[in-house]
């Protein structure tokens, strides 16, 4: 198999930091390279140097034997490199073949493209209703859509970015099916992603990054998942601290909650019915879309609930408060989205600690806001949570997604909460991070903290948890022991 | 054909270099336009920009004018830093002028000095409650507040009409339409005796320093900041996106009514039915132009009020219309919002192909 695009020697950086250190890889015809990294290595300063995004600094690329140097994604597209972002495109109110035909270049017939969009169906197995208004398809569709939007511009090698993130199981099984018949038809797929088991299943070789720098480049089959994941963190990754027992005493007790969402494509919840022990930790899984979001922001009092709803904390009916007195009662929360919701990203670390704690008169003389008490919280945070950055004045956008994660759970385990209700703690996390948060979670729940962990990763909540429920459509599972929950069973809640 | 990019990286700089390149922009625009209508260029952007500033009756005036753009534009600074936008100050430096007036005229003759502060609490008190409207159908039905904000400055304009025209009309005063002239006590101390210049401008600039101070200090500056970047994080540290939209469109609909009794107890000394003259739409220029920062707005008030006065001198001395005033306000709205849009985008050129 001949190479299709060598990259040699490629480097960039951003004022002082080097995000790309003289860094080579190939492509071959045919194959399923994995991009291994964590947040921060270089990986998508790399991908968008061969997207056309970013000049790097030196290095030079050869596409196909000719020396390839794009100025813009467009030059990338005409070469033959198709790109699949983690984040859609698409216009949510437009149908699906709207946004297939206002994806592609030039004056094409309508006709040849459905025609061509034929083809790719029965030949890819993509199958979906092309005049299904984009906004209610869920995100596996969606991301159909991108790709075959994608695939109609004959790529030759075709980028994805961490795609199985919004993806359920099923919908990742065919994805990787697809992904392999691609490979086998001759095309080059370079895979993004930190999910080590996936690329395990899925790719041939893989490179790693490191701080900018390629650490190994190898078959996949000859290494484990523990020797990749060492690879890409550097060091051993910290065993578990063990988990001690609850005790019989109900913390938080939900009492039969329904919601009803506004939002006309949003989730409505049902009759959730759940309760949670002092020093347990309790998970919700289930997949994106399914009522989570909603419940977090019921929980947080961020949205309010009508009369004949419970929420019992320490059997104190708490669903009449705002999140300020909520959080007066030591209960604190740490919501999916760290951009817009959980921290903004314009404003410096210290204005960010400051974002949860307004109700807090330490912070405060007279509505003066204290900053030296606020900058000596915010580096304790910094310090006791190993958060990489210049000084609790930068600004939150310069963070890495997982250094931003550690500080916004910090800020609010730092605390010694009673109550932690969090969701998606480690979503976007390099496996480090994640692996740091974790821990953090089990020490406080070990030292009397309660809490509870709405998330997607069922890997995450088997691993943590005492309990595990399962919510779909907006309903609650009843809870299993996390230590016995099956395969099968987490299947059958989430279809339910 | 044309492309907008945004930039990676914002220099810091731009925070003076936009509104400075603005009004470079706008001084080569006039001095183009003077040459089109055969007037000398340097003369008259001399006699519009200079001259004002030699005399001390152009100080005096330039500070009379600035007053009023100031204060509003400070109010505005708030809701436009919190997205929420008020275009409707005219209407409630209106309201405040005729809340205020009223009071004044309400307790003529009699003397006391304590009837300036009752008539500044009315005034703000109308602004507040004008300015509460578009705040509440906003808040409310999700209405779209610069339509109503914009709107309701008509309705206030012909209200003063009526009341001067009506019940507030000045008895003595021959049936012309404008209220009596207000007693002593009704009326702003002057700073420099022979000129219109009062105390509403030491008002004005104590206010940009408070607004200063809570800004970068104080927790309501921060609920401002987090409402301009984010909703979301707004409601998650504990406020409702209500809370903003009713606390914008309180400050500027007090501030605007202050203004508004600043200028009827100041250099007009009555009710008329042209007390609006565009304050409350120039102040919008003047707080984009100072960067929404109570600093530069003083600056950018300043600057403002000269284009009013100059362009008077211009009337008397080139035979220019009044027009240019104007003329020269919207060019500079025109060059901020360009300079500002170059600062953060670079424009990248892009081949045109044939099939488009």
């Amino acid at each position: 198999m001949q190479n299709i695009l060598e990259i040699d020697g490629i480097s960039k950086s951003f004022s002082d930091i080097q995000a790309n250190n003289d860094i080579s890889l190939y492509l071959r015809q045919g194959q399923i390279h994995a991009l291994l990294g964590e947040n921060g290595a270089g990986k998508s300063t790399l991908v968008k140097i061969i997207y056309g995004i970013i000049k790097p600094d030196h290095g030079s690329m050869i596409l196909n034997g000719k020396l390839y140097d794009p100025n813009t994604p467009e030059v990338a597209r005409n070469e033959g490199i198709g790109m699949v972002f983690q984040h859609f495109s698409l216009f949510e109110s437009l149908s699906v073949l709207d946004n297939i035909i206002l994806g592609q270049k030039g004056n094409q017939k309508k006709d040849s493209i459905l025609e061509r969009l034929d083809d790719l169906q029965k030949d890819y197995d993509l199958q979906i209703d092309v005049n299904k208004i984009v906004a209610t398809l869920s995100a596996g569709e969606k991301q159909k859509v991108e790709i075959i939007r994608c695939m109609l511009q004959d790529p030759k090698i075709m980028i994805l970015d961490e795609p199985t993130s919004v993806l359920n199981p099923s919908e990742v099984e065919k994805l990787f099916n697809f992904l392999r018949k691609l490979s086998k038809q001759g095309m080059a797929v370079l895979y993004i992603s930190h999910k080590l088991h996936e690329i395990k299943e899925l790719c041939d070789t893989s490179t790693i990054l490191r701080n900018g720098n390629v650490v190994k480049s190898c078959d996949t089959a000859d290494v484990t998942i523990n020797e990749l994941a060492q690879l890409m963190v550097g060091k051993a990754i910290d065993n578990k601290i063990k988990l001690s027992q609850p005790k019989q005493e109900r913390v938080l007790d939900i009492k039969n909650i329904s919601y009803t969402n506004p939002d006309i494509y949003g989730t409505s919840l049902k009759e959730i019915q759940f309760n949670v022990n002092f020093g347990e930790i309790f998970g919700i899984g289930g997949i994106s879309g399914n009522g989570q979001t909603e419940l977090m922001k019921v929980l947080s009092g961020e949205v309010g609930l009508n009369d004949g709803n419970q929420i019992l904390y320490h059997n104190e009916d708490i669903s009449g408060l705002d999140i300020n007195e909520r959080r007066q009662r030591e209960i604190v929360f740490v919501p999916e989205d760290r951009l817009g919701h959980s921290a903004v990203s314009s404003l410096s670390l210290s204005e960010n600690l400051l974002l949860t704690n307004l109700w807090d008169h330490n912070f405060f003389s007279n509505g003066v806001i204290d900053t030296n008490y606020v900058d000596e919280k915010t580096s304790e945070v910094i310090e006791k949570f190993n958060v990489q950055c210049n000084a609790s004045g930068s600004l939150a956008s310069s963070l890495s997604g997982g250094n931003l994660q550690k500080f916004v759970v910090g800020r609010e385990i730092i605390k010694m909460p009673k109550l932690v209700v969090c969701e998606q703690p480690t979503w976007g996390v390099d496996v480090g991070s994640a692996s740091l948060i974790h821990n953090y979670l089990i020490e406080i729940s070990n030292s009397g903290s309660t809490i509870l962990i709405i998330s997607q990763d069922m890997d995450e909540l088997r691993s943590i948890c005492h309990r595990i429920a399962i919510i779909s459509n907006g309903v609650i599972s009843k809870p299993y022991d996390a230590k016995r929950i099956t395969p099968e069973d987490i299947a059958i809640e989430m279809a339910k | 054909m044309f492309k907008l990019q945004k930039k990676e990286t914002i220099d810091q700089s731009s925070l003076y270099t936009v509104p400075l390149i603005a009004i470079g922009c706008s001084l080569i625009f006039v001095f183009i336009l003077f040459l089109l209508i055969g007037k000398n260029p340097v003369l008259a952007i001399f006699i519009i920009f200079v001259e004002p500033l030699l005399s001390i009756f152009g100080l005096s005036e330039l500070i009379v004018k600035a007053t009023p753009l100031i204060i509003i534009a400070l109010g505005l600074s708030i809701g436009f830093r919190a997205g929420v936008w008020n275009i409707g100050a005219e209407g409630q430096f209106t309201i405040g002028a005729l809340f205020g007036g009223a009071t004044i005229l309400a307790f003529y003759p009699t003397s006391g000095i304590w009837i300036l502060p009752l008539s500044f609490f009315i005034a703000i008190i109308g602004g507040i409650l004008w300015g509460m409207i578009p705040a509440f159908f906003k808040a409310r039905f999700n209405t779209n507040e610069i339509l109503v904000s914009l709107m309701l400055t008509y309705v206030a304009i012909l209200f003063l009409s009526g009341m001067v025209y009506g019940p507030l009309k000045n008895p003595d005063g021959f049936n012309f339409p404008e209220s009596r002239l207000f007693h002593d006590s009704g009326t702003l101390p002057i700073i420099f005796p022979g000129t219109r210049a009062h105390i509403g401008f030491l008002m004005a600039l104590l206010l940009a320093g408070l607004m200063f101070y809570l800004l970068k200090r104080h927790k309501f500056g921060f609920h401002v900041k987090v409402s301009g970047e984010s909703l979301r994080a707004l409601v998650f540290s504990g406020k409702s996106t209500n809370y903003m939209v009713y606390l914008s469109f309180i400050i500027s609909g007090a501030f605007a009514g202050l203004a508004g009794v600043i200028e009827v107890s100041g250099p007009v000394g009555q009710l008329v039915p042209a007390i609006p003259v565009g304050y409350g739409f120039t102040a919008i220029i003047v707080a984009f132009l100072g960067r929404l920062n109570p600093l530069g707005i003083c600056f950018a008030g300043l600057l403002l009020a000269l284009t009013y006065i100059g362009g008077e001198a211009a009337q008397i001395k080139l035979g220019l219309p009044n027009a240019i005033t104007g003329v020269f306000q919207g060019v500079l709205l025109f060059s901020l919002l360009a300079a500002e849009a170059f600062t953060n985008y670079k424009v990248t050129l892009k081949k045109m192909r044939g099939n488009f």
